[in-house]
Order: structure tokens, then sequence, then C-alpha cells
């Protein structure tokens, strides 16, 4: 349903996106994960036919973005990270003024609007001044909004940030519920775990560039694996470093004075070994631990950035 | 039946239903109701008991000349926020990925910005009529100083429309506009006045116009003020070039093309590639 082919963009010298290529298959909830400045907000609103790529293209529905963007228009619905409300409308007008501006028939409008908030668990607030909703409302009101054209693909962007635990469930609930509905949902969030529940499949991005996909258990299961560790020697820390690195399963080793820091890539029973191998081996450990940490920047720490393509798709 | 423009029919939504939109109507009418009461009274006071009829030519002058400034303030302030508090209340990437095109989105706010001051000038319709009771105006007078109102405001709408496309804050916007309206309204009037001093020092007998001449008499004629006193029947600045059509479609051609490149940049502005941005 979506296809990125070798998409570049760059903003000055900053490099948003770096030969990025992605399939999203019709009918799924699909995430999109990276810490910020991934450049999630860059694909999505290329998508959304607010960008042009410097290179690659961008089809959804084997229409061309930049040179369909009309007929692309009309087959998504976009919400972006941040977005505002018009002061002074009441619901139904702002639904009925996106309807009208999708070339919407005006007939159908009044039962849409109304089937539109009853989706979103708005139904009462129809006559409310769009001003005057809770921001959870509003980011249910904006998601209404993308379907008034009743849009093959959703492109949503960070839309569980800055709700309440209430809030996001209630949206996730409507997520589900818009996949029943047979829609491609691509949805985006630098929390790994806040997008597991609901997609069906994910891909991780970091600096511009795709750096796995798959399914959510297959990904989740790569991300839990590896282990951030942190240990801190008496001395001679830079040999030590060179000696971690020089081991199976460790990644990423940096040194800061006495203390290093490398992604482990081996179970509980794993690290113990480990420890066990640094004291016979005469290390002065003073300290040993697992630094929490999120499970993309795992992830992405422990696959260097290299794509990892955890699925077949 | 061809449907109204949404953006268009949500604008004029949102601005005519508020109180403030009322307030501001009855403030801007108090202000030149107050003005034309005041000049009468004052006339009446110098010959008490009598109006002098000869004085309501001067009065519509006043009049007309007050609108003008006002209009300068307000067609500029009222567009120079239209893209850019679109940006800046974060509604503009939204309606961007709707059917509709940047034109429309432009035009439709060009007109519905306008929509407001149009009101505020035809309101003021009753006012001129006291000038009608003592005579001294015709009315082809009238409708061809309201046909130059709506020119310029058309103009200065969109000088406040492309300041908003461009720059990505109101407040940028805002005072670019006023600066570019004050240089149409004053700047080329003192150029031509100006010029034609210099002029004046180096012509040492009667000769044939030259370019200078061509430049004075274009100033003129796209210079609100020696537009609007021509349309009174004063005489401008003699240069002796005729550009072959009377000085109002000189006028009216060059605010129009000029309007209109304006709005076709803004458009090309919201296009996507050439975005400044689009939050």
């Amino acid at each position: 349903m979506i296809k990125f082919r070798c998409v570049s963009k760059r903003f000055g010298a900053t490099r948003a996106l770096d030969q990025f290529s992605l399939d999203v298959p019709g009918g799924l909830v699909y995430g999109l994960i990276g810490p910020n400045g991934a450049g999630k907000t860059t694909a999505m609103s290329i998508l959304a036919t607010l960008q042009l790529p410097d290179a690659g293209n961008v089809a959804v529905d084997g229409r061309d973005v930049a040179g369909e963007q009309g007929e692309v228009r009309g087959m998504i619905g976009y919400m972006p990270d941040f977005f505002g409300v018009y002061d002074g409308l009441r619901t139904s007008e702002y639904l009925e003024f996106f309807a009208a501006a999708y070339h919407v028939p005006s007939g159908r409008r009044p039962s849409l609007v109304k089937d539109l908030l009853e989706l979103v668990n708005l139904p009462d607030k129809g006559d409310s001044y769009v001003d005057s909703l809770s921001r959870g409302m509003k980011q249910r009101l904006a998601l209404a909004r993308c379907l008034v054209h009743d849009p093959k693909v959703l492109i949503l962007d960070e839309p569980a940030s800055g709700l309440d635990p209430r809030a996001r469930a209630e949206l996730k609930e409507i997520i589900r519920h818009l996949k029943q509905l047979n829609k491609t949902v691509l949805i985006s969030s630098h929390i790994l775990p806040e997008l597991a529940e609901i997609c069906d499949e994910m891909a991780i991005m970091d600096r511009g560039r795709l750096v796995a996909c798959g399914t959510v258990p297959e990904i989740t299961a790569v991300s839990r694996s590896v282990k951030q560790i942190r240990v801190e020697v008496l001395d001679r820390a830079e040999e030590m470093a060179a000696y971690l690195a020089s081991l199976s399963g460790v990644k990423g080793v940096r040194v800061d004075g006495n203390v290093i820091t490398f992604y482990l890539s081996r179970e509980r029973a794993g690290q113990a070994e480990l420890l066990q191998e640094m004291i016979r081996d005469g290390w002065s450990v003073l300290e040993f631990g697992e630094i929490r940490r999120n499970l993309e920047e795992a992830f992405i720490a422990a696959t260097d950035g290299e794509v990892e393509k955890v699925a077949g798709n | 039946m061809q449907e109204i423009n949404p953006v268009l029919l949500k604008e004029l939504k949102q601005r005519f239903r508020t109180g403030k939109t009322s307030w501001l109507l009855a403030l801007y009418l108090l202000a030149i109701g107050t003005f034309v009461l005041g000049f009468m009274y004052l006339n009446w006071r110098s010959s008490p008991g009598m109006y002098q009829p000869s004085r309501s030519r001067e009065l519509f002058i006043v009049l007309s000349a007050a609108q003008l400034i006002l209009l300068a303030f307000v067609t500029p302030g009222m567009t120079a926020g239209v893209i850019s508090g679109e940006r800046e209340r974060q509604t503009l990437s939204v309606l961007l990925t709707t059917r509709l095109t940047p034109w429309q989105i432009i035009w439709s706010k060009l007109v519905s910005s306008s929509a407001f001051v149009v009101l505020l000038v035809i309101s003021t319709l009753p006012l001129y009529s006291i000038v009608f009771i003592y005579g001294g105006v015709s009315p082809g007078q009238i409708m061809g100083l309201f046909g130059f109102y709506l020119v310029t405001m058309f103009l200065f709408g969109c000088i406040g429309v492309v300041c908003s496309s461009f720059f990505k804050r109101t407040g940028v916007s805002t005072v670019t506009a006023y600066g570019l309206a004050f240089a149409l309204s004053a700047g080329t009037g003192f150029l031509a006045v100006f010029l034609e001093e210099l002029e004046r020092f180096q012509r040492s007998e009667v000769m044939t116009p030259g370019f200078v001449d061509g430049v004075i008499e274009l100033l003129q004629n796209i210079n609100p003020v020696f537009v609007m006193m021509r349309v009174f029947g004063e005489r401008g600045i003699d240069t002796g070039i005729n550009f072959g059509i009377p000085y109002w479609a000189v006028f009216t051609a060059f605010y129009l093309v000029a309007g209109f490149l304006m709005l076709a940049w803004s458009a090309r502005l919201l296009s996507p590639g050439k975005r400044r941005s689009i939050k």
C-alpha cells in the first residue's frame, strides 16, 4: 500500500532521510519508531504530500506522491505531531469544513459528521466549540477529521504524545477499530512499548535510515535480548575496553574515565559469566550492572545502524 | 450549483459571528462620523447659523483622505496574518493535505479578510450622503472613489497575503506589509515630487517630455493619493506625458496585475518543495 524507495531528504546540512526504503502492506497498523530526529516526521510529511523528496520516490497504492498529489490526498488522512484547531468553530462545523475541503457532497455531510463523532466517542460534542475541548478530545476530533473522506491510509504522527493514560487507551481503541475497517494505519512514536500493543508490524528508524522492520514480537524479542552494561574498574579502563570489544556479543564499547559502557547480547546467565571471566582474568571490577534503556535505543545501538530485516517482508 | 469555497465560508463564519466584528464596525463609524460632524461643527462655529455649501467638497475630500489612511492601516493588518497565522496555530499542514489547491486557499483568505474592510467602507456610505445634501460632488465622483477604494484595498490586501506567505511570523509579516504599503502610498508620491523638482531645476526652457517625465507620470498614476485627488478633479503634476489610456486605467491595471502576481507567488510559496515551513 505504501512504498518508500531510496528516499533522501536534506534540510540544509541536516540529512533527514538517507536512502530510506520501506514497504507497508495494506490493512495493517504499522508502527514507525525511532528517537527524536530519526526522520519519522519527514517521512510522514513526504507521504502526506507536504514535502518533496530530494531523491527516490514514494507511492501510495501505486500513485506517486510527488506527481499525483491530488489523487494521493484523496487516499490519505494525515494527523501531524503538532496541530491546532480553529477558534470560533463548533465541532460539527469543523468536520463539515474538512469534508467540504475534501469535496464530500454536501448532502452526505450531516450524517457523516454524526457517524464520525460517534466513532471517536464525541457524540454529544457536536455543538461544542473546538477550542473548548480537552487535549484528548481534540486528538480524537483530529482523528475523525482524518476520516471525513474515507481514506485508505491514515498517517498518524506521534498521536499519543501529551495524552494522559486514559486518553491513550481511548486512542488505541479507536485505532484498533480502524484496523477492523481495513484501513492502513502508519503510526509513529519514539517509544516502542507504546506502539507494541496496537501495531501488527513496525519499523525502527535512526538518523534517516531504516534500522529494522518486522512483526512486533520479533522486534521486541531482539530489543529485549540486548542489555546495556555499565562497568566501573579501579584502573586500566582503556585496556579493559579493548578486551571487552574482542568478546562475542559485545558492541558499542565506550570509555568515560574509569567507567565503561557497552551493549551485550546475552541472557542474564551470560552477564554472570562475563563478570566471572573479568574477575578471573584479573581485572579490578568495582561495579557491574545493567542500565535500563528504551528498547528501541538498545536495538539501534545493538545493530550499529545496520539494516536488520527481522521479518521477511 | 457551485459550492462556496469552504475556506471562505469558514473564515466568514469565524469572522462575522463574533461580537468583536460589530464593535469594530461601530468604532470605525464612530471615528469617521465624529470626524465629519466635528468638521461641520467647526464650519458652523466660524459662521453661526449658516452652512456654506461650497465647503461640502472640502468635507468630501477630507473624509475620503481620512478613509484612505484608515484603509492603508486596516487592510494590510487584516491580511498580514492569514497564512502565517495558520502556521502559528499549526493548522496549515492539515489544510494543505486537503483537496484544496494553494491558489484556492490564498484567494479565499484574501476575499474573506477583505470582506470586512469592504463592509467598513460600504457602511460609511450614509456619511457621504451628508455631502450630497449641500451638493458640490457628483455621483460619478462617489462611484469613482469607491472603485478606487476597492482597487487599492485589493493591492494592499495582496501585499499582506504575500508577506504572510513569505514570513513565518505574523509580527514580521505585518511590519513588512505596512512598510510596503507606506512605500506605495507615500514613497511613490514623494519620489514623483522629488523628480519633478529635479527636472524643474535642470529644465531651462520648454522641452519635449523625456524618460524622467514618463517615470513621474507613472509614479503619480500608481500613487493612491495622487489618483484620489484626480478622482476629485484636481490636477496632478503636469508632465506632458500621455500613456494613451486614462490615469485610472493605468492605476487599475498596475494594481490588479501587481496584486495577481503577488497572489500567484503566495500560492507558489505554499506548494510542496517551495514551502518555507509548514508548522
